[in-house]
């Protein structure tokens, strides 16, 4: 057999000054295939193991009522993109918000030059890149017309005033009422230079309410938020009556609440946001950027019981319309369902690229940042405790005196596993029975403590929105559970 | 990248093709840099060129809108331009905000220039230097988790259609350090620091070594303290957190709200004990993010909020002083609501404390090092906390770390029980602050 060099094609770098790239420049398509695949084709020559471009355009809307006046309606419009390099295990981020080829490429070359490497020498061939077909999601399931489907301005302060309205009607010793409403569109691209090349448009949207009463030295503040992806008529179809009439009875429940006394107690944490104590507790713990940083006391379990048997959890990128839905992660793997603990035993950890990378574990569409400015990360979607075989009655009817956390406020944990969380609605429970409204409770506790401490799951699963902050920016989650017992737990109070 | 004369031109352009003739605009031009470190390796690296501005239109009828955009191209600013004008139909009608009538007046002539970025191979050869060193510190020090170190040049500027316009620029550096230690049938332990200066060369990198190690040996040997009243003394970082967290207390725009602790009668009472003085001090010359005007082109100044415990003034934002009959004080953040924050706080002793107290003498007193989880545990409305902390008993100067415990109490309660404020103050990224004594506190533990 004989080999004859083939004219080439290929580019060649000192060709690069000529190049004459039109993408369009209000839409990710096709267009961004070829000056991405050349950027990652330079990158490769450079020595780089692996390069990844994220490009985003960012459609932001708050608007703001205090009780009868819109105060605040603040649009934010923004684009960038960040180029990731892969060196061996280590790695660098670079964004811009020049999206010009000029831009990738000056971005690409600071994160070569970050690495040690340098462009390619003016006769050097660049590496073909093959990129697969754009996976377009957006087109695919028709979210190109979403934004032009949401809520105009008008329409926004029309309905937050109505809804002020109402909750004026339902509350009393109201010190000031606000409602707020959001609306982030996000377009995004994803090109590597494994052939990965996916688009997708995201609509998170958030509506809820922000109550202060006060009678004398007595105050009391509730919020309550909902939220949804993937619906332009969220706002439109938000029933803020009944999230008014709760919000207005918790409020006045709290009011004349005494403080907590401070002690180890059995509590009952309510469904829906009371899943962010496996949130905190256990769900950053299973995610690899904590594996690689050595603190997850989880990291040599997997295949060993970590918690008690009656916990199921799971992480997924699937619910409809659930706050922490995604159609692809970002990094352009297509969202998946992740079975973390089964029948108290671990199964799975949360991994981005570089997570996989440097720790083993497969990736599972976990990768999630805010924006551009941060890479990917591994970082929970929408997270839950499964349902148990109890009814809520069971659980209270296992208690003789221990408090009932009715609405969970925010929390956070630590390197050591330590971890907290606020109760912004608290009840006595006394002989199986709530009696009387308690303020002030912070639960205290270590993650692998209380995992085995979680030892009945009711059946009534509920979702609640959330917002997570961690490595890569502040994402949207979703935390959910049943009711649950937890058999002790040290409450924090006066 | 579109430097600030050009926004401004593109600004000027823009709203005489739209026929605009009321706006202002702040914006920021941020180049970072910063690295984490993993045993030895650079871990991750980051760096960014980013612009972002906020536009203000006034339209005919002299209602607001806003639009945010980091696109400072001449068309995305046309573009912010036209949205905000869009949003501006439905503006709030009443208390409307205007031009800060001290957008041009002169600002403090402070050191203002940027200090040149170091190559980040000399980043990375500094962190992996002081990730070794506090790994050889102590033999239970397992690892640095939590590591890095920043270096960031800032161009701000503010500018409005009346002709005002501002600029600055700075440098900053910054590196923290948070080291575990484990051992052998204990719970892992955790300490820390942080430093930040004007550039890599002035950082004080040795120090937050040093700091960061002798805190985390100080937690090796924890006990569980029991559920009780205590003594407790905040360091300034803590106490300044918490003084943070109730700043709704002398935020006016917050007690317009009716978001506040306070009201406006509140101003000459007495709100804590006397031994409290403290200032809001953006200028303050041991401030290294020193701003010289805020988000209105208000220039930033001094501004004393309690004096002897009386509560004697309010930070301002045009607007609100404006309601409230009084001058800005240069807190402003622009926005389609414009909002107030602080700058940067000098607490002191006010009137002479009858008593002095001493932790070498003291006893059975915590310790309070760092106060945890305040977006979970503070409710700022109501004036009460419930906080995790790291901290030590100390009896007559011996310090014990305690292993997990919670501090609860009002903060309104926590200013009137100080019993002493300490004399040497010391310098915090959030400001300059002496430890504080407060006489009792609930403290849960065992």
């Amino acid at each position: 057999m004989t080999l004859s060099i083939q004219p080439s094609t290929l580019l060649i770098s000192k060709q690069l000054p000529s190049l004459k790239y039109t993408s369009t420049s209000d839409r990710f398509d096709e267009t961004w295939e070829a000056p991405l695949s050349t950027l990652l084709g330079l990158g490769r020559a450079a020595g780089a193991d692996f390069i990844e471009f994220f490009l985003e355009r960012n459609n932001y809307i708050s608007c703001l009522a205090e009780d009868d006046t819109i105060t605040s309606i603040s649009p934010k419009l923004s684009t960038g993109a960040g180029v990731r390099v892969f060196r061996g295990k280590g790695d660098c981020y670079v964004s811009t918000n020049d999206l010009t080829f000029t831009g990738l490429k000056a971005a690409l070359e600071k994160g070569l030059a970050i690495l040690g490497l340098a462009l390619p020498t003016p006769n050097a061939y660049i590496p073909e890149i093959n990129l697969e077909l754009l996976r377009d999601y957006a087109t695919k399931k028709g979210k190109d017309i979403w934004l032009s489907e949401c809520s105009s301005m008008r329409e926004m302060g029309e309905i937050l005033l109505s809804a002020n309205a109402k909750l004026q009607q339902k509350a009393t010793h109201t010190q000031s009422r606000r409602a707020t409403y959001f609306r982030d569109w996000q377009e995004v691209l994803v090109a590597s230079s494994d052939g990965t090349f996916a688009r997708d448009i995201r609509l998170t949207q958030s509506v809820g309410y922000n109550l202060l009463c006060a009678d004398g030295a007595n105050r009391s503040s509730i919020a309550e938020r909902a939220g949804s992806t993937s619906d332009p008529n969220f706002l439109r179809n938000w029933q803020y009556e009944s999230a008014a009439e709760a919000i207005a009875e918790s409020a006045g429940k709290m009011l004349y609440a005494d403080y907590v006394e401070s002690g180890t107690y059995p509590i009952i944490m309510a469904n829906q946001f009371g899943g962010v104590i496996f949130h905190e507790a256990c769900g950053h713990l299973l995610e690899t950027t904590q594996i690689e940083r050595e603190t997850s006391p989880f990291a040599d379990k997997k295949g060993e019981k970590i918690a008690h048997e009656s916990l199921t959890a799971w992480d997924e990128g699937l619910s409809e319309n659930a706050f922490g839905t995604i159609d692809m992660d970002d990094e352009g793997m297509p969202a998946q369902r992740t079975l973390l603990i089964e029948k108290g035993v671990l199964k799975n950890f949360l991994a981005d690229r570089s997570g996989s990378l440097r720790t083993g574990h497969p990736r599972t569409g976990s990768g999630r940042r805010q924006n551009y400015t941060y890479a990917a990360a591994s970082r929970m979607r929408n997270t839950y405790i499964a349902p148990g075989e109890y009814t809520n009655e069971d659980l209270f009817a296992s208690i003789e005196k221990g408090i009932y956390c009715k609405k969970m406020g925010g929390g956070s944990v630590g390197a050591t596993g330590q971890f907290n969380f606020g109760v912004d609605e608290a009840y006595l429970i006394e002989n199986g029975k709530i009696t009387k409204p308690l303020k002030g409770a912070i639960l205290i506790g270590e993650a692998q403590e209380i995992m085995n401490k979680i030892s009945m799951c009711s059946q009534d699963l509920g979702l609640a929105a959330g917002f997570c902050g961690s490595i890569s920016g502040s994402i949207y989650t979703t935390v959910g559970q049943p009711h649950i017992k937890v058999d002790s737990i040290t409450v924090g109070g006066r | 990248m579109a430097n600030i004369n050009d926004i401004a031109n593109y600004a000027q352009e823009s709203a005489r093709q739209l026929g605009i003739k009321k706006y202002d605009i702040y914006g920021s031009i941020v180049d970072e840099t910063s690295v984490q470190v993993d045993k030895g390796e650079p871990k991750q690296v980051k760096a960014s060129n980013r612009a972002g501005v906020t536009v203000r239109v006034w339209n005919q009828d002299n209602t607001v809108g806003i639009t945010s955009t980091t696109d400072v191209d001449l068309n995305g600013v046309k573009l912010a331009l036209q949205t905000a004008w869009e949003a501006s139909l439905f503006g709030a009608k009443e208390n409307v905000p205007d031009f800060s009538p001290e957008s041009t007046a002169p600002v403090a002539d402070i050191p203002n220039e940027k200090a040149p970025q170091a190559p980040v191979s000399r980043l990375i050869e500094n962190l992996v230097a002081a990730e070794k060193e506090l790994l050889a510190a102590h033999p239970a020090i397992a690892g640095v988790p939590y590591n890095g170190l920043s270096q960031k040049d800032i161009d701000r500027f503010y500018l409005n259609s009346d002709g005002a316009l501002r600029t600055e620029a700075r440098s900053y550096a910054s590196v923290y350090l948070y080291s575990k230690a484990e051992e052998e049938g204990k719970k892992p332990r955790m300490g820390g620091a942080f430093r930040i200066n004007r550039s890599l060369e002035n950082l004080d990198l040795p120090a937050c070594l040093k700091e960061a190690a002798e805190k985390t040996i100080s937690h090796l040997n924890y006990q569980k303290i029991p559920t009780g009243k205590y003594r407790v003394v905040f360091s300034p970082e803590a106490f300044l957190s918490l003084l943070g967290a109730f700043s709704n207390v002398f935020n006016a725009q917050n007690i317009l709200d009716k978001q506040s602790l306070s009201t406006p009668e509140s101003l000459g009472t007495q709100i804590a004990s006397p031994l409290l003085s403290f200032s809001d001090d953006a200028l303050h010359p041991h401030n290294v993010s020193a701003e010289t005007f805020d988000g209105e082109g208000t220039p930033t100044r001094r501004v004393e909020i309690i004096s002897n415990g009386v509560l004697s003034n309010f930070i301002h934002s045009a607007g609100t002083a404006k309601r409230m009959n009084a001058q800005p004080t240069g807190h402003a953040n622009i926005g389609a609501k414009v909002t107030v924050s602080s700058n940067f706080y000098h607490v002191f002793p006010g009137a002479a404390a009858e008593q002095e107290y001493s932790l070498d003498t003291a006893e059975n007193v915590i310790l309070i090092d760092d106060l945890q989880a305040l977006h979970a545990g503070v409710k700022a409305l109501q004036g009460s906390f419930s906080l995790p902390f790291d901290g030590w008993i100390v009896n007559q100067g011996v310090k014990t770390s305690i292993e997990s415990a919670t501090v609860a109490g009002d903060f309104l309660e926590l200013l009137k029980s100080i019993i002493y404020v300490e004399k040497e103050p010391e310098l915090t990224p959030g400001g300059v602050c002496p430890r504080i004594w407060v006489d009792e506190l609930s403290i849960t533990g065992e």
